[in-house]
């Protein structure tokens, strides 16, 4: 079992054009910097990204929406990004708007091999138009699929070299679900420590769901929104 | 006259009671967090994965792996819990947050609210707002209760792309506070200075007035 990489750039190697990837992250918060960077110079494009946020105009998937390389963003929310707006308005770049909880949830199904989850989030809205809907107890849902992606890519704080990650503070969000919904799941880590050092009882993702692990370097973190109070 | 942002949300802390878990929308409702009563203990949720949500850090303590769903530093508190996404939301469309606050763009008199979307600008997407107004089991919205133009929020019918239906339970705007009943919007108190007359006008949607009704206090 070898799921050590060198780097993001073997970790990322064979992710074709046009694959579906899965990118782990709320905002800037927890985003997968260093495989970012590999599939910007790798320069793959027609990619679909399924990502609550699209990153801004020079960090994160904005990163990638600046050299062209995304085809289809499915996102939550996408209001901090100029270049995302102007492909979206010019029609260059598609976009699938998926309510945050229902899109948590198409991940964590695809992790947990169930083909579909019955939601409430969307009924009566434009969300609803040409799904299935199913009444129980009274009330209607909306029937919404697993996502289906050939790659998740996520950023751990922590992680060994069977592949167990453990997540810090809210750079946690949908990383673990992402993680577990990959066909190949690519993690990289702030610490990649010795398998035996991990406290079990503390790891979020088990390495079962992880394929490549490898420490990345040079992390930026940069903070969308700084905010502060005074002291006294 | 009318109620400032402050006072708004001053007055919608009035609703928070002891034990509650809360989740706090963006703008407004961010500002409830300022006006907890004294004697009441309540738990914020920020849907980005925590329980137990802090006051922003002191400079120089900003953590870029602690934030809110408005993207901004916070700290954790004794009793803080971090979880994934899923999760998060899990407990909100299983009930387990007592209060939902949020801003709107239009409410309509049967609890419609519309807060995502404008035909023809750019969308920025709903983000949580659509799982939290169809799940949430008391949804208080924050707004203003005329728009720019000076056209009424709270409408018959809603104009705009609809984020949920029948969710909303109460609204509080600069003129007063409302709750939706089967009658429409209900009158339960008026700002300092607007008169009763000035909120019929400024109230598209069915309006009816509470016997009891009466002046805000904040």
């Amino acid at each position: 079992m070898k799921k050590v990489f060198a780097g993001a750039d073997e970790a990322i190697h064979d992710i074709p054009s046009g694959a579906t990837l899965m990118l782990g992250g709320f905002g800037l918060c927890g985003i997968p910097e260093n495989c970012i960077a590999a599939i910007v110079k790798k320069g793959i494009n027609n990619l679909t990204c399924i990502s609550n946020n699209a990153g801004v105009d020079d960090f994160g998937i904005g990163l990638m929406l600046q050299q062209r390389q995304v085809k289809k963003m499915i996102s939550s929310y996408v209001g901090e990004n100029a270049e995302f707006e102007r492909q979206m308005l010019s029609g260059e770049l598609e976009v699938e708007m998926v309510p945050q909880g229902t899109l948590a949830t198409r991940c964590m199904a695809a992790g947990y091999g169930m083909p579909a989850v019955f939601l409430l989030a969307g009924i009566g809205t434009e969300v609803a138009e040409g799904k299935e809907v199913r009444n129980f107890n009274g009330k209607d849902y909306l029937m919404e699929y697993a996502f289906d992606s050939d790659f998740a890519i996520v950023k751990a704080w922590k992680g060994d070299t069977q592949g167990n990650l453990i997540f810090n503070g809210t750079a946690r969000n949908f990383s673990p679900l992402m993680a577990m919904a990959g066909k190949i799941t690519i993690a990289e880590v702030e610490h990649l420590v010795p398998v035996g050092e991990l406290d079990p009882n503390s790891i979020h993702v088990p390495g079962i769901y992880v394929h490549r692990i490898f420490e990345g370097k040079n992390y930026e973190k940069r903070i969308e929104q700084r905010t502060v109070r005074k002291k006294g | 006259m009318g109620l400032n942002k402050e006072q708004i949300a001053r007055r919608i802390a009035q609703e928070l009671k002891d034990g509650f878990y809360v989740n706090l929308g963006i703008g407004i409702p961010t500002l409830v967090a300022n006006y907890i009563p004294e004697g009441v203990d309540v738990v914020l949720q920020s849907e980005n994965g925590l329980l137990g949500m802090g006051p922003f850090p002191f400079e120089g303590e900003e953590d870029a792996d602690l934030i809110n769903a408005g993207k901004q530093t916070i700290t954790t508190i004794p009793g803080s819990a971090f979880f994934d996404s899923a999760m998060s939301f899990g407990m909100i469309r299983a009930g387990k947050v007592d209060l939902t606050v949020l801003g709107a763009m239009e409410v309509a008199d049967n609890g419609d609210i519309a807060n995502w979307k404008i035909p023809g600008k750019m969308v920025k997407g709903m983000g949580g707002a659509m799982d939290l107004v169809a799940a949430a089991k008391n949804i208080i919205v924050a707004m203003q209760h005329t728009n720019p133009k000076g056209e009424s929020k709270l409408l018959p019918k809603c104009t705009l792309p609809i984020t949920g239906i029948k969710c909303v339970r109460k609204v509080v705007t600069d003129l007063g506070v409302f709750d939706i009943t089967d009658e429409g919007f209900k009158l339960l108190e008026y700002a300092p200075g607007v008169t009763v007359d000035e909120i019929k006008a400024k109230t598209a949607g069915r309006l009816v007035i509470a016997d009891d009704v009466k002046e805000i206090t904040v």
